[in-house]
């Protein structure tokens, strides 16, 4: 995508040198160096919490820097708020809109801003919109309420209302993630279109197609550090930047008996579903898990894991195909058949789902077998077993809290994740979807969390583990399925990270073998 | 919290205050102390509007807790306005704690007085027919009557998610156009608008019945429905701190999703609890019509359904707390009649709820004053 040409060594509008950013007990950005040429669009490649959008949000003055520093134009800035650097030209649009969905484009795009002061004569603001929009390629109706517009109608008043405000360098933070193919396609035109007309553009993204098919250079930073800087897009292959992105040291390996898998205890046949925005999330997902073994999913993160999860544990209906467990098909059950045939789920999302926050330890730890003897007696609870059970999981679990009347709302993030797994691994599950387990967990909470979850798998439990840390799926998985858009990619079994990297970005196995070695199709 | 970012605006006053929010637990009696000091402020505020009014306002408080506390008799009168008040509280407690914010109580209220106003005027059960079984089909009746109209806002809500606050709030006035149509047209008595008076059958029993006997109940109109009532606390608070259903409830309320993904099924639950919510509120406007008015009548209700509302809120959501509010309320109604019939003892209720509702801010953070010498 390099066709102007005409200019070889371009201006640098922004410099950021030795940018490091410190978060408690994460270094999000280790001495980032990133320039950005006038007229360019350049990607920021990176894995899930490789520092992407903290370095982004750096410059668009959401994050103060802990060292280094911003140069724009050459000359030095400390931005102390998002205004500052809209001030300086520089807008970012985060992939959660902020748009109000009741009302107009027109007014969505004037909000915050000094003009108009007190008399709104919006019909003139209305025709500097659309002349704005035609100008860049951005169609809108300046009179649309925001609930009447699609996902990428949004995008582009999100787009909009950073150029109304003189923004000269758009970040966009994953614009692809929430639109459809054909929305892709007019985004990728729009963004051709700016820089054609002096813009310039940095694509945050994880997906190395489009990263291909849109920049003209690219970044890439994995675990807070530079991999790659500012190399030219143009012959780079996809293997290339899959091991930028991803590495190939694994910095622990656990002590991991041999796996004995034993019966499947789950078989998932062609299971299609729709996310929250009713899109195609998973497409025709067949597999199976044996008892004893660990089966990882690897994949990038939005490619339909999640979705996956809720499909499995009763939370989400699917639009087609079968989920047999012990011979029963539990799709399109709810969450109770699920638990009833010992299914257990450590989900993503610990506060929102997993826990019950102003609520005891005790009433959290028994969410799953309250129905249960000898909790259950009768209609009532037997609030001594709970008790009992409450403090024996707490011991055993090793949960760090005053009492076990406490609210889990008070519980540090490590402490929470102990409460689900004991809830959770205690069940003595037949079949366990582990989600993001260890997320966020200091060194040695994750240690622990993945010697329980081998213990179950000794223990003859199937389990499903669903990642974004390659490292962990490697060391713990005993054979590792790849998950692009919806659809297995493949099956690995000796961890080999070249294969899953570009499996993760949307190459099939098949196509890898065929063309004999990791290379591209 | 950002507590890292210093403000460096130089202040007149040499301290600040500032909220931090709590990351420990508070003791057990710091919410029940709190709401106690909520009501205090809350009469210390009404005190002032009083005297910018141009009354006493510690004559006043002294003539409230005279009129509703000072004798056997008028604390009879305020219990017997406490019953209703316990009923409804234990009906808005049911559903909050779920929170489905039912604010259709008054309509239950009324409609629950139509239930068992109709077993004596369709009627249902012969003039002869004894007390008990009299008592036990109004109760029914009623309790009938108030779960219709706690299941339509509970379905409504379970299947086409209206909300419920909208939903029930407009039910009370069709509540009390049904009663009215009633009253005007099929059971008026000779053109009055209120029903004939129901024969002594249908009347829950009094202190006062028991006079003859007992020299001391003479005069007291204290009826059987406190006790329905309290035995209606003693239940719930039962139900909902020691059943698998209560555990539901909770859960539900505090994090759907987390119940959801628990495999309790939350629409069948929220029905149940309008029902019940709806039901309990029912069983107050019968417990009024049969152990007060004694037949059914245009105005039954100062707007208990209301207070309800503050009942439970002050109580906590805890139903034997709810018993000592209503007290309280009860007492607020009945003395504040003397004072004013409507306004001033409105207007305390009223500060006491935003009280309450502002003092829940102090559970959450702690004020912290500050030395701006200190800051750095």
């Amino acid at each position: 995508m390099n066709q102007s040409t005409e200019t070889l060594v371009k201006e640098n509008v922004i410099e950021m040198r030795g940018i490091t950013k410190r978060f408690p007990g994460v270094l999000a950005n280790d001495h980032v160096d990133f320039d950005l040429r006038s007229g360019e669009i350049h990607a920021l490649l990176g894995e899930n919490g490789a520092g992407k959008s903290t370095l982004m949000n750096i410059l668009a003055g959401l994050y103060k820097p802990d060292s280094g520093n911003i140069l724009i134009h050459g000359k030095s800035v400390a931005f102390a708020s998002p205004k500052d650097a809209i001030g300086a030209g520089i807008g970012m649009i985060h992939q959660h809109f902020m748009l109000v969905p009741s009302q107009t484009v027109t007014e969505n795009i004037l909000l915050g801003l000094n003009e108009p002061r007190f008399i709104m004569n919006l019909k003139m603001y209305d025709q500097n919109i659309v002349e704005l929009g035609e100008k860049y390629g951005l169609p809108v109706d300046p009179k649309a309420k925001i609930w009447q517009l699609s996902v990428g109608e949004q995008q582009r008043v999100e787009i909009l209302k950073m150029l109304y405000r003189g923004a000269e360098i758009l970040i966009m933070d994953e614009p692809t993630a929430v639109l459809a193919p054909q929305e892709i396609e007019i985004l990728f035109n729009t963004l051709h279109n700016m820089v054609g007309l002096g813009k310039s553009v940095i694509f945050i993204s994880h997906k190395l197609h489009e990263v291909e098919q849109i920049s003209d250079r690219l970044t890439v930073l994995r675990k807070g550090t530079v991999t790659a800087q500012g190399i030219e897009a143009k012959g780079v292959t996809r293997a290339d930047l899959a091991r930028l992105m991803v590495g190939r040291d694994i910095i622990f390996s656990l002590e991991k008996k041999p796996c004995n898998p034993g019966k499947p205890v789950i078989q998932v046949e062609n299971v299609h579903c729709l996310n929250d925005k009713g899109l195609n999330s998973v497409n025709g997902v067949s597999f199976e898990v044996r008892s004893g073994e660990i089966v990882g999913i690897a994949g990038v993160a939005g490619n339909g894991q999640k979705e996956l999860a809720d499909v499995l544990t009763g939370l989400r209906k699917c639009s087609q195909g079968k989920i047999i467990i012990q011979g029963d098909d539990i799709a399109n059950r709810n969450a109770k058949a699920g638990i009833r045939h010992g299914v257990s789920h450590i989900p993503e999302d610990r506060t929102h789902i997993g826990t019950a926050p102003n609520l005891s330890v005790t009433d959290n730890v028994i969410m799953k077998n309250y129905t249960k003897k000898p909790i259950s007696k009768g209609w009532m609870l037997d609030t001594p077993s709970a008790e009992i059970y409450a403090r024996e999981l707490k011991d055993v679990y090793d949960i760090i809290v005053p009492s076990i009347d406490t609210p889990v709302r008070l519980l540090s993030g490590g402490n929470l994740q102990r409460v689900i797994l004991a809830r959770e691994i205690s069940s003595e599950p037949t079949f366990l979807v582990a989600m993001q387990p260890t997320r966020g967990l200091d060194v040695g909470a994750i240690e622990g969390v993945q010697k329980l979850l081998l213990l179950q798998r000794d223990a003859g439990a199937a389990i499903l583990l669903i990642s974004e840390e390659l490292e962990e799926l490697i060391s713990l998985s005993d054979r590792i399925l790849v998950i692009y858009e919806g659809e297995i990619m493949g099956e690995v079994f000796d961890g080999n990270i070249d294969e899953i990297g570009l499996m993760m970005t949307g190459t099939r196995q098949n196509q890898l073998l065929k063309s004999g070695e990791i290379h591209e199709i | 919290m950002k507590s890292d970012t210093v403000v460096s605006r130089k202040s007149i006053f040499p301290f600040r205050v500032k909220f931090e929010q709590r990351i420990s637990d508070v003791p057990k009696w710091y919410p029940i102390a709190l709401s106690f000091a909520a009501v205090v402020v809350a009469l210390l505020i009404g005190a002032i509007v009083l005297a910018v009014g141009g009354g006493n306002p510690w004559a006043t408080y002294a003539h409230i807790a005279r009129a509703s506390f000072g004798s056997v008799g008028v604390f009879s009168d305020t219990l017997v306005k406490a019953t209703p008040l316990i009923l409804v509280g234990l009906a808005c407690t049911v559903a909050f704690r779920m929170k489905l914010w039912n604010i259709g109580a008054e309509g239950q209220f009324f409609v629950g007085a139509f239930g068992a106003s109709a077993v004596v005027l369709i009627p249902l059960l012969p003039e002869t027919a004894p007390n008990w079984l009299f008592i036990i089909a109004m109760m029914l009746a009623g309790m009938f009557c108030g779960a219709i109209f706690g299941l339509i806002p509970g379905l409504l809500k379970a299947i086409f998610n209206v909300n419920e606050v909208i939903s029930t709030l407009m039910l009370n006035y069709i509540a009390v156009a049904w009663n009215n149509f009633f009253i005007f047209a099929i059971w008026t008595e000779g053109g009055f608008q209120m029903s004939k008076v129901f024969p002594k059958n249908a009347w829950l029993p009094r202190l006062t019945d028991l006079g003859s006997e007992y020299p001391f109940f003479r005069g007291l109109t204290t009826h059987f429905g406190l006790i329905i009532a309290i035995i209606a606390a003693v239940i719930l608070w039962y139900i909902l701190n020691r059943s698998k259903w209560g555990y539901e409830i909770r859960l539900i309320g505090d994090n759907p999703k987390a119940a959801n993904y628990a495999g309790i099924p939350i629409k069948k639950h929220i029905v149940l609890v309008m029902v019940v919510s709806g039901a309990l509120a029912g069983l107050a406007g019968m417990s009024e019509i049969s152990g007060v008015v004694h037949r059914l009548q245009g105005a039954i209700s100062p707007g208990y359904g209301f207070t309800g509302i503050i009942v439970a809120w002050l109580a906590k959501l805890n139903p034997i707390a709810v018993i000592f509010v209503s007290i309280l309320f009860g007492a607020l109604i009945l003395a504040g009649r003397e004072i004013q019939p409507s306004g001033v003892p409105k207007m305390i209720q009223g500060v006491i709820l935003v009280c309450l509702i502002a003092s829940d801010f102090l559970i959450r953070y702690r004020v912290k004053i500050i030395r701006n010498s200190e800051e750095e």
